[in-house]
Order: structure tokens, then sequence, then C-alpha cells
């Protein structure tokens, strides 16, 4: 029966089903991607560190581990990375770079990526470089030409295309540039001060256990504060991050099903409405209620699979393009097959939610009376008192929470997004339901005829105007959102240096070059607006504790890097604008230097260690051991060109420690700054500079590219809000047929109801383009006000194209569904009533 | 008296899968300007086929139509329509009000959509004339379906037309409201002169009209003036 039933509504129920279809295929491909990635990372993992075992710090080797380092045997690679300037003189180009001085066969498992590919091998014989592709193409530079690092020029030997475990985002921030690590020394670059991050690569002959020997000498590299990495551990940490990756990714695909789903169940609602008397004729044959909701449960589970099923399929061809949406962010290629477990999933995933959602309406079934055969009145089926409604949305709710404690793993987090999302439905629903009383309140009667019966159709019986605007509405929010956020974003960091602000900061300064630099910068008529000395040091003892004491100490949980870390500090006598006391006093200065000296550490950072106002800590400045007490918290701004310092001292203690500097000043434009970096790279090779415009140009590229990853997703949402926007037309296409065929008869001519019809798309387009709009800007207002602490000015243009673009995608889906309406003869009116 | 409406050897057949169906058998009739006529047969005999040909809402497959001296054959849909608007009114069986608009509005329709302004005042004058001036603010789910078929004929004769084409006006009303919208009818008709062409299977209002037209079978049968 629930077959034959079904016939005539094939194609409709099919429609209703499409609305599911893109979530499930958005969660099988993401599901799909995650296995994928699970199994490319395990296969891989050798490749993504290119060698068995890394041991690693940003200090020189402490004898106890260079004597570790040589007992270690197997092949040894050594490798020294650091920010620096880069200086192409063909061009004149300078750029902040990571210079990689390398020595050794490292990779040992996969390999550094060249054109040509033999340069990978023939620059560590000779004075010659590799130079990441970003930094050749920016510069136009050509294997062949040279490339001056410190003061050294090599000659370039190959574009670096890949290297194990960097990804694309990594080559945004930081280009590489290899050299051998014999010519560091000539560079000059490796001076005290030095950001350098010592790292050495193992590999040892097959069937060595890595695991066993690092336990063996694990204890001395925590003793020493050196760090190790394995292929094991860093398949667990490439693991953890992917997994964070596409757990996020598939939320999203969630919610995008979720919308699907609303919009199953709104069409399943007007199916029934529509079917009220077919099942009331049932009725009166002798079936019994029961029966009845059984035919149609039947009908929509069926249906439920199929969509599910053509979801599945979707799915799995979506995620063959889902390794280049992720490329950027991706250290390895990824190759992509069938997962079947996903694909199992999603079907699974596909069938409950949509019958659970289908099921709101189908309850209806079992109360309609045979009497409607008699006399039809949709107003006897309600379902509002029906106590089994409350069940179903219960289990639903339970149904996302459940589906959300399995990807989130934390009951906390799956009952703030079951929370979150049903609070975001139910403030779009709200938004789009208050948007429309205005519309009917303040409804326009001195508008012309088809503008008012264009308007007026948003409130049609069995119309569809909320779930559209809701989904719709939730699509446009998250772009919209996206928007304002990169805008807050870079908006901050150009405020920060307006004016005279600090825009271009010039670190590494040895203590004789200060002089020197500071007389580079009046001869090119640019103040010094921050000097800033910095001494580094190392954290010894916390009240008294080693740090091997310190974090056996179970009562509190500190960071392993509070003692770890490099410290780099500075001193002076007053605060800056970028910092503010919390608690404790500011000392300012020291006149007699002999005791405990009272500083102020960052108020975060005080937190997440377990730092209290009056702790002593031990400071070993470069060999001098210094005793210092916490005298006070300050709250630090670190958006901004600014130095800003998680430990600061007073006056007085430090001035005699070996010290390098930071001198921060504005340049007026890019041509000026470019002038400026020529001089500077050339005759102080080792001073590294950051301008604003790199800042913005890095941080554009990166914001670029998340996003897209973001549209990507929110894509699903916007398509599926525009499935349902298909189907609910067609759904309703009877509904409409009769209208515009009444209208015909009273004489509209074709051109009136194609204006009738655009403009309630038009109407629907706007409300809900305007719902997501208004909540993003809610939602990015507050985020700016209270998150980033900046004033918020939303871009009109981008957010105008949005509009724009949301609602002509509405007007043409609209028409382009309505079409054949126009076509239809006006005789059917009469037919329907003879 | 002037024809306003002429038929002449109007046939019409539709395709019904692979054979051809033939409705409408080379009819032959006119009507007089301002005279009440009324069509009547059995179901399936083609009066409603013969109704839709007649008010220029489908095309005759052969022989000719003129509606106040303008042949139909001819004309594409848009101009169908105009016509539509400018010269027919009609009343359905099953109302057909637009469900989205209030009574008076749909009162307002033909000639809001014939571009006309100011139209509300008329409008509420011909909801008054069928006694619902105070319910036009109402949907038609708000009314009885007394009152749907009153607000139906009010908008029937909002646009003036020359020709009204009713179609079973009654065949969903009770017998008193049937009466009662009957003779609403007949009352407006004659107030406004306007030509009635009514189908209908009720025998006793098809003899409260001036001529009966019976249909069987898709040929005019009888043609009989009521004295």
């Amino acid at each position: 029966m629930a077959w034959r039933d079904s016939r005539r509504n094939y194609s409709r129920l099919l429609l209703f089903i499409s609305s599911i279809v893109l979530g499930i295929a958005a969660l099988v491909a993401i599901y799909s991607l995650g296995y994928n990635l699970q199994e490319n990372i395990d296969g891989q993992a050798a490749e993504l560190l290119g060698a068995d075992l890394e041991l690693s710090d940003n200090t020189p080797p402490t004898p106890k581990i260079a004597a570790l380092i040589d007992s270690l045997g197997g092949q040894q690679s050594e490798e020294r990375s650091f920010a620096s300037m880069i200086y192409f003189p063909k061009n004149a180009g300078t750029r902040l770079a990571q210079v990689r001085a390398l020595e050794g066969d490292f990779p040992y498992y996969g390999q550094l990526e060249t054109t040509p590919a033999t340069a990978a091998k023939s620059f560590r014989n000779q004075k010659a470089a590799l130079v990441d592709q970003t930094l050749m193409l920016q510069y136009q530079a050509q294997v062949g030409d040279s490339i001056k690092v410190g003061e050294v020029t090599f000659l370039i030997a190959g574009i670096l295309t890949k290297a194990p475990g960097q990804t694309g985002i990594a080559a945004t921030v930081a280009p590489s540039v290899y050299i051998p690590l014999s010519y560091l020394t000539q560079t000059g670059l490796a001076q005290k001060g030095s950001r350098i991050v010592y790292r050495y690569y193992f590999k040892f002959v097959p069937k060595t256990n890595i695991e066993q020997l690092v336990k063996k000498i694990e204890p001395t590299l925590e003793a020493e504060d050196y760090n190790f990495r394995t292929v094991e551990s860093q398949k667990q940490d490439t693991g953890r991050t992917f997994r964070d990756l596409t757990r996020f990714l598939s939320l999203v695909g969630f919610i995008a099903l979720l919308l699907g789903c609303v919009g199953v169940a709104s069409a399943i609602h007007i199916y029934i409405r529509e079917k009220i008397s077919s099942i009331a004729i049932l009725r009166c044959l002798g079936v019994k209620a029961s029966q009845a909701f059984l035919i149609y449960l039947i009908q929509i589970s069926g249906l439920g699979l199929l969509g599910s099923l053509l979801g599945a399929s979707l799915g799995a061809i979506i995620q063959q393009f889902l390794p280049a949406v992720l490329q950027d962010f991706l250290p390895f290629e990824l190759e992509t097959s069938l997962s079947w477990v996903s694909i199992g999933q999603g079907i699974l995933l596909g069938v409950i939610i949509s019958n659970l959602f289908a099921l709101l309406s189908l309850i209806s079934i079992r109360t309609i009376s045979p009497l409607n055969v008699l006399r039809e009145s949709f107003e006897n089926v309600t379902l509002s008192r029906d106590p089994l409604k409350w069940v179903i949305y219960a289990l639903i709710l339970l149904f996302v929470f459940g589906f959300t404690w399995l990807q989130m793993k934390k009951w906390t987090d799956a009952l703030a997004f079951t929370v979150g999302v049903t609070f975001a439905f139910l403030l779009l629903t709200a938004m789009a339901t208050v948007l429309m009383w205005a519309v009917r309140r303040f409804f326009p009667s001195a508008w012309g005829y088809l503008a008012r019966q264009g308007l007026a159709n948003l409130y049609r019986p069995n119309n569809q105007t909320i779930i559209l605007v809701v989904s719709i509405g939730l699509g446009t929010m998250f772009i919209c959102t996206l928007i304002f956020i990169q805008t807050i974003l870079l908006d901050r960091i150009k405020l920060s240096t307006d004016g005279d602000q600090p825009n271009m900061v010039l670190f590494d300064i040895q203590s004789p070059q200060k002089t020197a630099v500071t007389a580079l910068l009046k001869q090119q008529r640019l103040s010094v607006l921050q000097s800033v000395p910095i001494v580094t040091m190392r954290l010894e003892q916390l009240n008294g504790q080693t740090s091997t004491e310190a974090l056996k100490d179970t009562t509190t949980r500190r960071w392993r890097g509070l003692f770890s870390r490099e410290y780099r500090v500075t001193f002076r006598d007053s605060l800056i604008s970028s910092e503010k006391i919390v608690k404790g006093k500011w000392i300012g200065e020291v006149k007699d230097f002999g005791g405990v000296v009272p500083i102020s550490i960052e108020d975060g950072y005080a937190e997440r260690n377990v730092i209290n106002i009056g702790d002593t800590l031990t400071f070993n400045v470069q060999g001098t051991i210094l005793t210092t007490v916490v005298a006070s918290y300050r709250d630090i701004d670190w958006g901004g060109v600014q130095t800003n310092f998680l430990v600061l001292f007073p006056k007085g203690v430090l001035e005699e420690a070996p010290q390098f500097h930071v001198l921060l000043t504005h340049v007026p434009n890019n041509e000026v700054s470019a002038r400026f970096q020529q001089t500077v790279v050339q005759q102080f090779p080792n001073v590294s500079m950051v301008d604003l415009g790199l800042i913005l140009t890095v941080l554009d590229e990166i914001s670029t590219k998340i996003s897209f990853v973001i549209r990507f997703m929110a894509g699903f949402s916007i398509l599926t809000g525009l499935i349902v926007l298909i189907a609910s037309v067609l759904i309703s296409k009877y509904q409409r047929i009769r209208e515009s065929i009444l209208l015909r008869t009273l004489g509209a001519s074709r051109r009136q109801i194609l204006v009738i019809t655009a403009l309630e798309y038009f109407f629907l387009g706007t409300l809900a383009a305007s719902t997501g709009i208004l909540l993003a800007v809610a939602g990015s207002w507050a985020l700016a006000r209270f998150s980033f602490e900046t004033p918020f000015n939303p871009q009109f243009l981008p957010i105008l194209i949005v509009f724009l673009v949301v609602t002509s995608i509405t007007v043409i889906i609209g028409i382009v569904n309505s079409w054949g309406i126009l076509s239809r003869s006006p005789l059917e009116v009469l037919r329907q009533d003879g | 008296m002037a024809n306003i409406l002429q038929l002449q050897q109007v046939s019409k057949v539709y395709r019904s899968g692979n054979r051809d169906l033939k409705v409408l058998d080379e009819v032959n009739f006119s009507v007089e300007t301002g005279s009440i006529l009324s069509i009547v047969g059995p179901s399936g005999s083609g009066k409603t086929t013969l109704l839709g040909l007649c008010a220029g809402l489908d095309r005759a497959s052969s022989g000719s139509v003129e509606l106040n001296g303008i042949r139909l054959n001819n004309l594409n849909e848009d101009q169908l329509a105009d016509v539509r608007n400018r010269y027919v009114g009609f009343i359905f069986q099953n109302f057909q009000l637009l469900p989205t608009l209030t009574a008076l509005e749909n009162v307002m329709v033909p000639l809001e959509l014939r571009g006309e302004k100011n139209v509300k005042n008329r409008a509420l004058d011909l909801l008054d004339k069928v006694g619902l001036a105070d319910r036009g603010h109402h949907y038609p789910t708000q009314l009885s379906g007394g009152e749907q078929q009153r607000v139906s004929l009010a908008r029937a004769f909002s646009n003036q037309p020359q020709i009204l084409f009713a179609d079973e006006p009654t065949g969903n009303l009770d017998a008193e409201t049937s009466e009662k919208v009957e003779k609403l009818l007949f009352d407006l008709n004659k107030e406004a002169g306007t030509t009635l062409v009514l189908v209908t299977h009720n025998l006793e209002l098809a003899a409260k009209t001036q001529r009966i037209v019976r249909i069987k079978g898709g040929k005019v049968v009888s043609d009989v003036v009521v004295s």
C-alpha cells in the first residue's frame, strides 16, 4: 500500500528527501577525508618527519646532549634554522625568511622536492641555496640567480616546492631558504641573541626499536630540556591536528544536514496535509490509525534510505575534491580512496535523522478521522497538543547531542554545541518571524497590486518562508561573519599603526651596532620611536624548586616550557601604552641593586603557570644567577606593532648584562620601506626587519586561505538552503498553478504573473539575506567589542555583493522552477471545478 | 439585438494517448447582448469545454469563436487574457478566491490587473451590494461558502464585464444559501445589464434563464427559449 500510494507522488517525494542529500554528502565526504587522512598519516609518517628521530632545542647542545648525539650512531644530519632577512641582488628585493642551514643527507624519508630535481642534493656541496617557490615568484628570481643571506651570496641552485612536514600555510608565513651548514658562520648570522633552533636528525638501521631507544634517552633529554620527535609521536601529533580539523568540518556538515532535515520536516508536513483526504478514505475503508501511520512511515523511510544513498554517492565524489580545498594545510600528498565505513555511517545517519524529523508530521496521521471524508477540515488535524510530538523533539535533541558527543568525545562540548545549534535555529526563526511580522504589520498598502501580491505570497498557506529564511539566512550569516572578522583583524592592525605609530620593527641589533643603525635611521629621516634592550635568560627555580621538582608537584599544573623556554626580557622604569598593571605594584627602578629584584609578569602567563604575587623566580642570566620576586601582573594588548614582554625588569639591574636591541620606527610608504630595508640588509646583514606591509600581506593570504575552506563548508549550508528552496517551490506548485491560472482567467498577462513570482522570490531572498546579515553584524559587533576590543566598522561593499548574489540566486531559482506554471492553460481551473 | 457571442462550426479535439477524443463536434450557436442563457447537459457532455472556448480560456480545434466582435481563434495567450479582463466576468463552483488576499482585495484584483488606480471605493460598493461591506478585511478561509461565493460575485462584476460566465455557481452551496446567491446573481446582472451564460446541472436554475441550450456528446441537441 505504501508503494501504491507513493507512485503518483514519487518525484515529489524524492524532492523532499533531496534536501538531506547534500548534508549526507558533506558528512560522507568529510568522514572519508578523515579516514584518508589517518591512512595517509600512518603511511607517510616517516616522510612527515623525514627521519627516525629528531632532537631539537633553541639552545646549542649542552656537553651531555652532545655526548648523547654522538653515542646514538646511525646516519645523522644537523640543521640550524632562524628568521633572517634575505636579499635578492638582481632586483634589490628583501624579505624576512626562515633560513635553514643543513648538513647531512636529511631527509632520509621523502625528499626535498626541487626544480630541477637534482638541486636537492647538489646545493649541499657548494655555495648554493634552495629557495622556496613563493619567494622565487615574489621576487621573480630564476635558478642561477644569486641570493644574499647575511654576509654570503649564494647561487640559487633550485626552487623548493616541498619539504618534509611543511604546509603551504607555513611557507606563506615563513618561506624557507636552505643553505649548507658549513657556510653559516661566514654569514655572520649566528651571533649571540640570534633565535636559532638546533635540530639533529637520525636514521637508524632497519628494525631498530626506536621507542625503546627513546625511553632510554628520555631522562637525559628531559633533564637538559631537549625536545624529541619520533615517527610515532609525529604520527600522533599530526593525527590529532587533523582529527580536530575533520571534527570541526563534520560539525559544519552536520549543520547543513540539520537544515536539510528541517526542510524535510516542513515538506512532509505539507505532503501529509495534502494526503488528509486519501488517509481519511483509507480510514473509512477500515484501515487502522496505526496502519495508516505505517503506510507513510514506510514511504518516508524508503525515501530516507534513497536520499542517504544518493548523498553518500555524491559525498564519495566530493571527497575527491577536498584535498584540493585543503592542500595548503596538508603537510603531505593526500591520496583518496573510498571509505566504506564512512559511507555506511552516512547512510545510517541519514536514515535515522530523516525519519526523526519526518515523524514530527507523520504522527499526525494517527489523529486523522474518517470524518474528514465528509467534511475536510485541516484545523481538525492539530499537532500542538500531541504529547508524542514533544517526545520526538526530545529524541531529536538527544540525537544531535549523541552525534556531537561521538565527534567531540566531551559531553560538555557536545552539550554546548547542541544548545548553540538549537539557539541559533531558534534565533534565526525568531528573527525571521519578527521580520515577517513587521512586513505584515507595516504592509505597504499603497504599493501596486503586483508588488503587494508578491509580498502577500510569503504568507500563502503552507508557505515555507520561515525554513527558507533560516536555511539561506544561516549560510549568509556564515559568509558575512567571515568577511567581518577578516575586516576586523586587518583593521585592527592598520589602526594600531595609524599616524606616527610604529610600523616597522628592526630586531637582532647587537649592542655595538646600535649607534650605527640609529644613525642610519636618522640619515633616512626616520625617527626611533622605541629602543628596546633585550636580555635573554632561563628560569632556574620557582619558589626554590628546580624544574624537575616543580613539574613533579601534582597539586599545580604547570607548563613544561616554563623552565625550558628562553626568556627574552627588557627593563625600563615605566609602562608603555599597551600594558597596564592589574594586580600588585609596579616598581620601575631599583636604586641599590644587591637583593631580590621586583619584576612584573603578564597576568595570563602567571595564571597558566600558577605564579602568584610574591613568588620567587630565580633566573640564570647567561651564567649569573638572579633572584627576583613577582611584584605585579600586567595585562598586555598583544595587537599592533609593539614589543611586549612576558617578564619585565625594573631599571637598574640588567644594564650591564649582554644584550641586543630592537628598534621601532615609522616608515611613511612602501618605497621608503623598501629602500631602507635594502640599505640595512647590505650594511647590517644580521639585523632583521618586519614591516606592517608584510604582516598585512601574510595575514591577508592566511585569512584568504582559511576563509576559502570555511566558505566551501558554508557553501553546503547555502546549497542546502537552495535545494530546500527548489523543493518548496515544486511542492507548492499545485497551489501556485491554481493561483496563477486563476489570475490568468481574470485577465493577468504572462508578464504580470512573472513579475509577481519574481517579486515573491525577491522578497524571500531579501528577507533571508538580511536576516543572515543582521545576525552577522550583531555577532561580529559583539566579537569586535568584547573579544577584539576594537571599534566595528563593517565594510558595506562585500556585504552588498553577498546580499545581491543571495537574492539573485533565490529569484532565479524561483522563476526557473515556476516557469512551467506560466504556460499552463487557464481552462484547468474549470476542469478542477467540473 | 446584436450578438455578443457567436460560435460557428466549433470543434474541440483532445489527444488522449494515441487516439483523438472529440469533445465538441461542430457546435453552432449565438448569444444576444444582454440575454441570459443556460447550458445544461450530463457530465462529460462538453459543457465546461464549451464555456472555456466561449470565454477565451482555450482555443477551438476548428471553427470560429467571436466575442464582442473579436475573433478569439487568432489571439495569443496575453491577448486572450486582455479580452477576458476587459469584457468577461467569471463565477466558479469552488469560488476560486485568492487565499492570500482579503475579500476586498479579491474584488479589487481584476481592476488592479488593468492598472486602474483608486479602485477601493468601487470594490467596497460591490461588497456592500452583496451584503459583505463589513467583511472586506477577512481572508477567504475566514468566510463561509456562501460568503465566499458572494465575494466571487462582487469580483465578477467589479470590472463591469460585457458577459458573465457562471460555472455551477450554486453547486457547492446548500439550498437556502443557493437561493440567496441566485437572487443576488440575477439582481446584479439585471442592474448591470450584463449578458449571462450559466453552465449548470440544476434544471430549476436553468429554468430561470431566458434560453436553455442542451448539449450531449459534444453536440447541441436542443436550444429552447423559455417562455
